[in-house]
Formats: C-alpha cells, structure tokens, sequence
C-alpha cells in the first residue's frame, strides 16, 4: 500500500497575517508545517506501522507531496521527521499565486505519477481556508471521496476504507473501495512530537525537487495567469475603537449588565 | 433565460434558511432557479418552504443516490444541470458539504471558485473576510461558471409574495459518482441552544474556566446564545471541538461575544474579532484579549458571570 499524504508550508497560524499587493505577505511570518496537515500524517503512521511491524523493508509507505517554494522543504522535512518516508516538492516560479484550481492540478498529477492506493489531507490549511482540496482531487483523480473523517479503518487486505464523517450536520459512515482521498479532521488524534532519533532519520531521507515540466502542465495554467479568480482589493480592517477596562472589585458582574442594556443587547 | 442556480440545503425536511440568504444574493445579478436535491417523494415538501422567496423556479431532483453516496452524486446531479440552464453563476451555502460540493463542481464545469464570501453584488463581485477578518477582500471569477460558496447569516433573507414553480428533472446519477457507500447517517444532536456561526450572541469558555463552562453555559442559556470554546478548552477535552471558536476552528461575527477567561492568542482572535460588540472577562490584566474588547472585566469569571445573570435577570422581570 503507496498512501501518499499532502502537505503545505503556511504562515505560522500564532503569528499576525499581513496582505501586500492583494496577497498574502508570506516572507515577513514564520513558516511552518500546516498544523491540519500533521494529523493527516499521524493517522497515516497509525495505518502503517502495525502492518509494517516487524519488516526489514517497510511494504506500506507514505509519501509527502507538497508544491511552494524551496523553503518548504522545512514542512516536508519535519513530517519526514514523525515517520513518512519520503517527499516530492514541486516547486517552479510559474506557481505563484496559483489559486485552489490550479493547486488541485498539479498535486493531482503528482500522485496520479506515483502510483498511489490513499491520498491523506487535512480538512484546510490554516492560511487560505478553503476546506475545497480534497474534494478537488477526488473530482480530478477520479477516486472516492472519504473526508471530514474522525475516524479511519483501513482494510488493506481487502483495499477498503471506512470513515466516520462528522461535520456541523452530523455523523456519517462511509466507505469505499482504493483509491481513495481521506481528509482528517483535527480531533481524530494527538499527532507525536518528532523524536531525536526521528529528526536524524528524516536528515537522511530523499525529497525528490520537480518541477512543472516534470509532469507536462504548462505554466499558463497555474500560477496568478492561470488562476480563474481574481483579487480586485484588499483592505486591512480599521482597528477597533479603544474600549472600557474595569477591575473587579464586587460589582463588576453588576456593571456588565448596566452596559449590556445601554446597548440593548440583553 | 439568464439565471443564477442556488443549491437549497436541507436537512430532517426542512430547508435551511441559507436558501432565502442565497436566493437574496443571487437575485441581485439574476432571476433564480434553486436546486433541491432531495430523497424520492420529499421534493414537494420541501420546494413550498422556499415560497416568499426570490426563488422563481425549483429544479428538483429526486433520487436515493444522495442520502447513498453523498457529494459526489449531488456534484454529479448539479453538473448535470448546470450543463442544461446555463447560469451566470452559482451559489452554495459555506458549509463543509457546500465548499466540498463547490470545489469539485469548479472543477467539473471548469469555472473558478470563491469560498466563504459574506456578499455578492449584481455584477458578481464578491467580497470576503479573510485572516480571521483581518483584511476585508473583494474578487470575482474570471475563468468560466463562478461557483460561489457564501457564509451561512451574511446577510439578511429579503421576502417577496413570490411562488416559485417547481419543475422535477429526471436524472440519472453516473456510476463514476456512487464510488462511496453511506451505511449511516446520524444527525447532529441539536441542542437547544442556537448554531455557533449563525448565532446573535456567543459566550464563549477558556482556559480559564478549568473545565467548568457552567457558569458560561447558564450566560448563554439566559441569553439565548451559542456557546463557544478556545483551542485550550478543547484540546483539553473541556468542550466538544465543534465549538471550537479560532483560526482552526469556526469563524464567528455575532452581535456580542462574550470571552470568559480566553486570552486571546492569535488563534482565537482570528476566529471573532469581526464580532460587533466584545467583552471580556479575565484574571489577567495583562491578557491579549482586552486589546479587542469593548467591555473588560479583570476579575474572576465564576464571581461576574453569576452577578451579571442576577442583574440582567432583575432588569427584566
């Protein structure tokens, strides 16, 4: 079993997010490994390593597949790190700006390239929000679409994945033949911090660079050319009005309510 | 005819208010048609709930596929569609079900997508609340169909005297599409208390509470508001993860947010900083969170919260 799990570098999510030009300000904030996606790389490990116990050779393995700039070496490298075996960064300068669409394409390609039996997301990633590709992916690849899981069964022996759906409407359970693209929500587990000896192991273990061209997509349908939406404005928000600070001294309670009425909202 | 397709959401047979909003929405660009994608013989019931709308016409699909292989067969159904009536765009509630079913149907029909737009104007141009309503982003699709998902109370329903007409579409579901197999569907517990993103108050629990959000919930409860929780709260197991108000959690922007004993990292900031009026209750003078608020408490969140349910109760009776 190939699971291949993608993955994005995102502005840290504790850090403050700027916009320049309509665009998000990535140089300015630390990057760092999408938390979302760290689940998916969790569960993933949780599917692998009681079938490869005991195996010289690992027969299942995970592959991270991620597309951004050289730096984002550093994600691929710290999932590398909690156990996945390998990476494949696309990168190539036709990429940036590229929207959802276009984002779907080229991870699209890439694991069609790969040979894959699972794909394994998080639900979103934390900068842009979409919640849209994994959803996306199945649409292109053609696969069963398992996503919002809180719960993941897989049956390698029969190629066959059960999933608990949960999302705002409730809880379903789904299941479907490979392939497959799961997305995990963050509930699901803890994902483990990177052990020494991990983060030694990931130092030794290959990232492939590709680019575009590698996978015969054309840079005219990628990046900010190629996206099918365009940001016309982008406005910080105004700082909000200084406020009214009290200490509590016996009556604050009391006084919370006086300014809750003043402004009718109780 | 130009038109705009909405996808009118249902759930237990009844249609989602997100019908009107996005009916609202799309009749600024275009008369609309909504598409109900419902269980055999549940299609009428559910089409004369969205009279006194600006839906003109119901397009409704009727089939087992839906509740049998979700997503999938509703992209399937709607592509289909889409393919016959040819609208200037289409509008999708921003739920997780909407933004999936968007996302792939951009691809289907080969048009660009927008997710989580809190308008749309007559010329289609959306406007978005981005990095937790830190920037304010207005965009359109420039590629094919736009597919547009909007948040779920972004804006307020209008009502007409208008009955739409409703016409059944008989359409057959690939075998592409039935790919997945839904054995059970349980529907959320709903509780009494209103939805977290569509409610007009939240009061919200965190790190401070130690685990105890009685005090946060009677609030609510007296309010008639949703209650929500930081990351510290429910990555602490204190409250379910569904209520989990922040950057990875839901994004909200109520009348008044109430934070008790939440500092206000980032994360959380970003999840309700767009909240009309806030106040905040916590120990620490200090704590990020009373750079937002409106209405600041340093105190002891289990002291005030009682005293202040005593006294909005004594103003009222």
């Amino acid at each position: 079993m190939k699971i291949a799990i993608c993955v994005k570098q995102v502005p840290d999510s504790w850090a403050e997010k700027k916009m320049v030009n309509g665009v998000l300000d990535r140089e300015s904030v630390d990057a760092v490994l999408n938390d979302l996606d760290e689940y998916a790389i969790e569960e993933a490990l949780r599917v692998v390593e009681p079938l490869n116990e005991g195996k010289e050779t690992p027969e299942h393995t995970i592959t991270l597949i991620s597309m951004g700039p050289d730096r984002a070496t550093e994600a691929i490298r710290k999932g590398l790190s909690m156990g996945a075996d390998s990476g494949v960064l696309v990168t190539d300068p036709a990429l940036a700006g590229s929207d959802a669409i276009a984002t779907s394409k080229v991870l699209s390609e890439v694991i069609r390239a790969g040979g894959f039996d699972l794909v394994f997301c998080g639900t979103e990633s934390t900068d842009a929000r979409m919640s849209v590709i994994p959803a996306m992916l199945a649409e292109r690849l053609g696969w069963a679409q398992l996503t919002f899981a809180g719960s993941v069964k897989v049956d390698a022996s029969n190629s066959v994945v059960e999933i608990a759906r949960m999302t705002e409407s409730g809880v379903e359970t789904m299941s479907a033949k490979f392939p497959c693209v799961v997305s995990v929500i963050e509930k699901i587990n803890e994902p483990r911090y990177p052990s020494f000896k991990g983060i030694m192991a990931a130092k030794k273990k290959v990232i492939e660079n590709k680019s575009l061209a590698d996978f015969g997509i054309s840079a005219a349908e990628v990046g900010a050319t190629g996206a099918w939406s365009v940001v016309a404005d982008a406005q910080a928000r105004p700082p909000r009005d200084k406020g009214v600070k009290i200490e509590d001294s016996g009556e604050a309670g009391a006084k919370l309510a006086d300014y809750l009425a003043e402004k009718r909202l109780v | 005819m130009s038109n705009v397709l909405i996808l009118a959401d249902h759930d237990s047979g009844k249609v989602a208010k997100t019908a009107a909003e996005l009916a609202t929405l799309g009749k600024r660009a275009s008369s609309v048609n909504a598409v109900i994608l419902s269980a055999p013989g549940q299609s009428d019931a559910l089409a004369a709930q969205l009279a006194n709308t600006e839906v003109e016409k119901v397009l409704s699909v009727e089939s087992d596929d839906f509740a049998k292989h979700g997503i999938a067969a509703m992209v399937d159904a709607l592509s289909q569609i889409v393919a016959t009536t040819n609208p200037v765009a289409v509008l999708i509630p921003s739920t997780a079900r909407g933004k999936e079913i968007a996302g792939r149907l951009a691809v289907r029909i080969g048009g660009g997508v927008i997710t989580d737009a809190v308008d749309v104007a007559s010329n289609l141009q959306t406007t978005q609340s981005v990095f937790g309503g830190s920037f304010t982003v207005t965009a359109s699709v420039k590629t094919g169909t736009p597919v547009i998902t909007v948040r779920p109370s972004a804006v307020e329903a209008s009502s007409t005297s208008n009955s739409p007409t409703v016409e059944k579409l008989s359409i057959s579901i690939a075998d592409s599409a039935k790919l997945v197999t839904i054995s059970e569907s349980k529907p959320a517990v709903k509780g009494g208390r209103p939805e977290l993103t569509e409610a007009k108050i939240v009061i919200s629990g965190g790190r401070g509470t130690n685990g105890d959000f009685s005090q946060v919930e009677a609030m609510a409860d007296l309010l008639g508001a949703a209650v929500g929780a930081s990351r510290a709260a429910t990555d602490a197991g204190w409250y379910p993860h569904t209520h989990q108000v922040g950057q990875t959690g839901k994004t909200v922007s109520p009348q008044l947010y109430v934070a008790c004993g939440i500092s206000g990292a980032i994360q959380h900031r970003a999840g309700m900083q767009t909240s009309k009026t806030i106040v905040a209750i916590n120990k620490d003078p200090e704590a990020p969170i009373f750079d937002l608020a409106d209405f600041g408490v340093v105190g002891d969140l289990f002291a005030v919260l009682p005293q202040a349910r005593e006294a909005i109760a004594a103003k009222r009776s």
